[in-house]
């Protein structure tokens, strides 16, 4: 029997107006934990489900396994060979989508209520019975390599992996996980079959359903889709420390403009300063065109197209990033810019009016994100992922009220470090050359 | 007084019981109001859509269209330079404008309860911008970053361009949304404020609310906020110059450098959806589909990607949403070791083979049931169904038009698939683009 282990009832206010979600929790005889909204309203169900692990735990000399093998999810499981199983879907009109990132597996599905019995087999087939056949593997390989050289004459691609290659080293996070030409080439099927087994385990998933289902509906529902994966897996890489200096690096590329992506270490996502820092940064770089990089570099000097930075919080490490692009000839003085801005807020903190409008919209917007079966399901698994429970959703507003002026101006002063950015910048500056 | 003159209007797809709830209305001044309900979340989308696109512009000042996009977060006779977005940020919503052929759009997305002060605003903006030279000066600047990043940067964004001017030789499509860089270099105020005053009034403009809201509601603020708005008695017809017959096909290479791997596409002028007639793009939906949709069921992914191993990417797409006459266009990225002249006999192979044979009645049924799925799909996204309104209503589709598309698409027969394509697939109508690194990759 289904037991429901809690059940919570939300208003968000935004002003006058509020969101009602109905988020209930439940355990699968399996014992498979999953938040669950009830949305008659439309006939279709959306799934989300993620693995924590993803491709951190490529095995060594296997960099882009789990990459490629998530890739190989759609073409094709039990006895269904690839086109097969795309036509099954079609006649479903089914979509799933399967997707490896630094730390998860993440796989979306949504289907009509006509048609759940047969979408939840499919899926089910493709989670514990890939086929991964020999034409499959060599077919979404040569995809894959297509994709890695494209990114090698890519700037921003460029950039990104000069910039985790200097700051993580030969941690998973150091090197992209499409992996090398080279890793990509030798990876055999018994490294797929690896893959798998490794990155869809059940100590280690997370799950939503919203939409035309009933929560008693949920737990067989999952003990049918999940119960026959492995039970366990490898332990995640360990945390890696932010390991690049300030200063800067040049990358020579022809191209009339220049991309800069730049950096220093962070803050953890459970830091009890979390949410001041996540103030200072919107006020800094985060606030589209409200924020002071935007005012400064685009709206006051016309240097650029946009500019922003953002927190990023990972499993394992965590950084403040930002990146912008300018024409050659400008790109010096964006960067000049960016650093005096970084300067300015470290030193002098925020206003607080700054302070006032920051809530006003962070408070604001929050519940807007509520506005569809998919993104209330894509929320509530990522809540799940770091540890969040169901009643944050009313009581987030509350966080980032209670953050005064005297500590956003000391959060900003720790985090926000100057002399510690680095620059990568990828194209022909002018003014500008690699330190040291 | 507004006229209402439709009230709610529910569309009921064949199986599934799903319904946008649509209510239509038009000003006395000729702005047509379109409010769609989807009382889920307590979010409003408010949009104002203007019937003018780069497409529209008179020659020689091109990006004027979209420059005056950016140009309409500066000040007014009301707000300060950037207070618009201000005063959404401070009332917790987000906002952006976005310029196309056929249209330029400007949106908040907000508690429902603000809808309010967002169209005060954006009523005040449609005829009261002051513009400062510096206002220019600095965003012309900004504008010419955008194309750096967004084509100067990309080579495929600048093959796309030669394409296009291929592909219309004297429509305005042949030239760049954005504008060519020489162009944007020169345009000031004067061209600017012609444009704005000529085609910022409510008679060309559709205003279309979608979330938490009540249509009554909606239009009194509407009559509120934009009923006062003089129309332009002066306001232009939508008169392009259409292209002359094409007689001979054309061929382009385009070499970049930062191309990693060379790959082919090919366009066709094809029809567009046009008001009352939208047989032709129905049609052409089902064969885009059909030749390159799923790399796994489509003729060209079945033929170059799994029965030989041509190709590493196919596709086929198709766009009825425009004024004026569109494209159907293939791309086919070659495996490694195989030529593009290779690769693009393959492709005319498989566009032959189709041609001569019958068309699998179960890929018919397949493409049907999806296309009725997704407008279930569609129902959970209102802002997508007011982008789907606003883009039809600004390339002179009506509401009528909108909500026969779906019966129109579910009755598409496969005669009429092989008689549309049997008129666009014409060599002497298309364009042809390698697009390669080097020289030596044109083969």
């Amino acid at each position: 029997m289904l037991r429901i282990l809690t059940i919570l009832w939300f208003a968000l206010l935004a002003g006058a107006a509020q969101a009602e979600i109905d988020i209930k929790q439940v355990t699968s005889d399996g014992g498979i934990n999953a938040w669950v909204v009830e949305e008659p309203s439309i006939p279709f169900v959306a799934l989300e489900i993620r693995f924590r692990g993803g491709a951190s735990l490529d095995l060594p000399g296997k960099r882009g396994a789990t990459n490629l093998m998530a890739a190989l999810l759609e073409e094709g499981a039990g006895d269904l060979e690839a086109q097969a199983f795309q036509t099954e879907l079609e006649r479903l009109a089914t979509q799933f989508s399967f997707r490896a990132t630094d730390d998860t597996i993440s796989i979306s599905a949504q289907f009509l209520t006509e048609n759940k019995a047969e979408a939840l087999a499919l899926l089910e087939q493709a989670l514990t019975a890939p086929r991964f056949d020999q034409s499959a593997i060599d077919r979404v390989r040569a995809q894959v390599l297509a994709g890695i050289a494209s990114d090698a004459l890519n700037p921003r691609s460029i950039a990104d992996a000069a910039f985790d290659a200097a700051a993580f080293g030969n941690h998973p996070y150091g090197s992209s996980l499409d992996g090398t030409v080279d890793s990509v080439t030798a990876l055999s099927r018994d490294d797929i079959l690896d893959a798998h087994r490794n990155a869809l385990t059940r100590d280690r998933l997370y799950v939503s359903v919203v939409g035309d289902v009933t929560v008693d509906q949920v737990g067989p529902m999952l003990d049918t889709l999940l119960g026959d994966l492995r039970a366990e897996g490898p332990p995640p890489p360990a945390d890696v420390a932010f390991g690049l200096d300030g200063g800067v690096t040049v990358i020579d590329f022809d191209n009339p403009q220049s991309f800069a992506l730049f950096g220093h270490a962070g803050m953890k996502r459970d830091d009890p300063d979390f949410f001041a820092a996540f103030i200072v940064n919107h006020v800094l770089g985060a606030g589209g065109f409200e924020s002071r990089l935007m005012t400064e570099v685009r709206e006051k000097r016309g240097l650029t197209y946009g500019i922003g930075s953002f927190l990023a919080p990972m499993f394992h490490a965590e950084t403040v990033i930002g990146s912008v692009a300018s024409s050659n000839e400008t790109i010096a003085e964006a960067i000049e810019v960016t650093r005096a801005e970084w300067a300015r807020m470290a030193d002098e903190g925020l206003t607080e009016a700054e302070l006032a409008a920051a809530k006003t919209f962070l408070t604001g917007e929050y519940p807007l994100r509520f506005d569809g079966n998919a993104a209330i399901a894509s929320i509530m698994v990522g809540m799940q992922m770091i540890d969040l429970p169901p009643d944050y959703v009313i009581n987030r507003n509350d966080y980032v009220e209670a953050v005064t002026l005297e500590d956003a101006n000391r959060v900003a002063a720790e985090l926000l470090r100057p002399d510690a950015l680095h620059f990568v910048v990828v194209g022909r500056p002018e003014g500008l050359e690699s330190t040291q | 007084m507004s006229r209402f003159f439709a009230a709610i209007v529910l569309t009921f797809l064949a199986l599934t019981a799903a319904a946008e709830q649509v209510t239509t209305y038009t000003l006395d001044n000729g702005m047509d109001v379109v409010v769609i309900e989807d009382r889920r979340a307590p979010v409003v989308v408010h949009m104002v859509w203007y019937k003018v696109g780069s497409a529209d512009e008179p020659e020689g000042i091109s990006g004027v269209a979209h420059f005056l996009e950016h140009l309409m977060f500066k000040g007014t006779n009301m707000l300060a330079p950037g207070e618009f977005s201000q005063v959404v940020a401070a009332n917790g919503g987000s906002d952006n404008a976005f310029t196309s052929f056929d249209y330029t759009a400007y949106f908040q997305r907000v508690a429902a309860d603000r809808l309010d002060l967002m169209m005060q605003m954006e009523a005040n903006r449609m005829t009261n911008l002051a513009l400062t030279e510096d206002d220019i000066t600095f965003e012309r600047r900004v504008v010419l970053e955008e194309r750096a990043q967004v084509t100067e940067s990309s080579p495929g964004a600048l093959a796309r361009e030669q394409l296009m001017a291929a592909q219309y030789q004297n429509h305005r499509y042949g030239v760049p949304i954005i504008g060519w860089q020489h162009e944007i270099a020169q345009l000031d105020m004067p061209e600017l404020l012609t444009f704005y005053e000529r085609h910022y009034a409510p008679n060309n403009a559709i205003l279309i609310v979608a979330g938490d809201v009540d249509p009554e509601e909606v239009l009194a603020l509407a009559r509120e906020h934009y009923g006062p708005i003089p129309a332009n008695p002066d306001l232009p017809e939508r008169l392009r110059p259409t292209e002359p017959p094409q007689r001979a096909e054309r061929r382009i290479t385009y070499v970049d450098q930062r191309v990693s791997q060379p790959y082919l596409t090919r366009s066709y002028l094809a029809p567009q959806r046009e008001t009352g007639a939208q047989q032709d793009a129905a049609a052409l939906v089902y064969l885009a589909e059909l030749l390159g949709g799923s790399p796994f069921t489509s003729e060209l992914g079945r033929a170059l990607q799994f029965d030989t191993q041509t190709a590493l990417y196919t596709n086929a797409s198709y766009s009825g949403m425009s004024l004026d006459q569109t494209t159907f266009s293939f791309v086919v990225l070659p495996a490694e070791n195989v030529s593009l002249s290779e690769a693009e006999a393959a492709m005319d192979n498989v566009i032959a083979a189709f041609m001569d044979s019958e068309i699998d009645p179960a890929r018919m049924e397949s493409i049907r049931t999806q296309l009725r799925a997704s407008e279930v799909y569609a129902l959970d996204d209102a802002q997508g169904l007011a982008r789907r309104y606003g883009m039809a209503l600004s390339s002179g589709l009506t509401v009528a038009d909108v909500q026969a598309w779906p019966d129109i698409l579910q009755s598409v027969t496969p005669e009429q698939i092989k008689d549309v394509a049997a008129r666009i697939f014409d060599r002497n109508k298309a364009v042809t683009g390698w697009v390669v690194a080097t020289q030596e990759e044109a083969r």
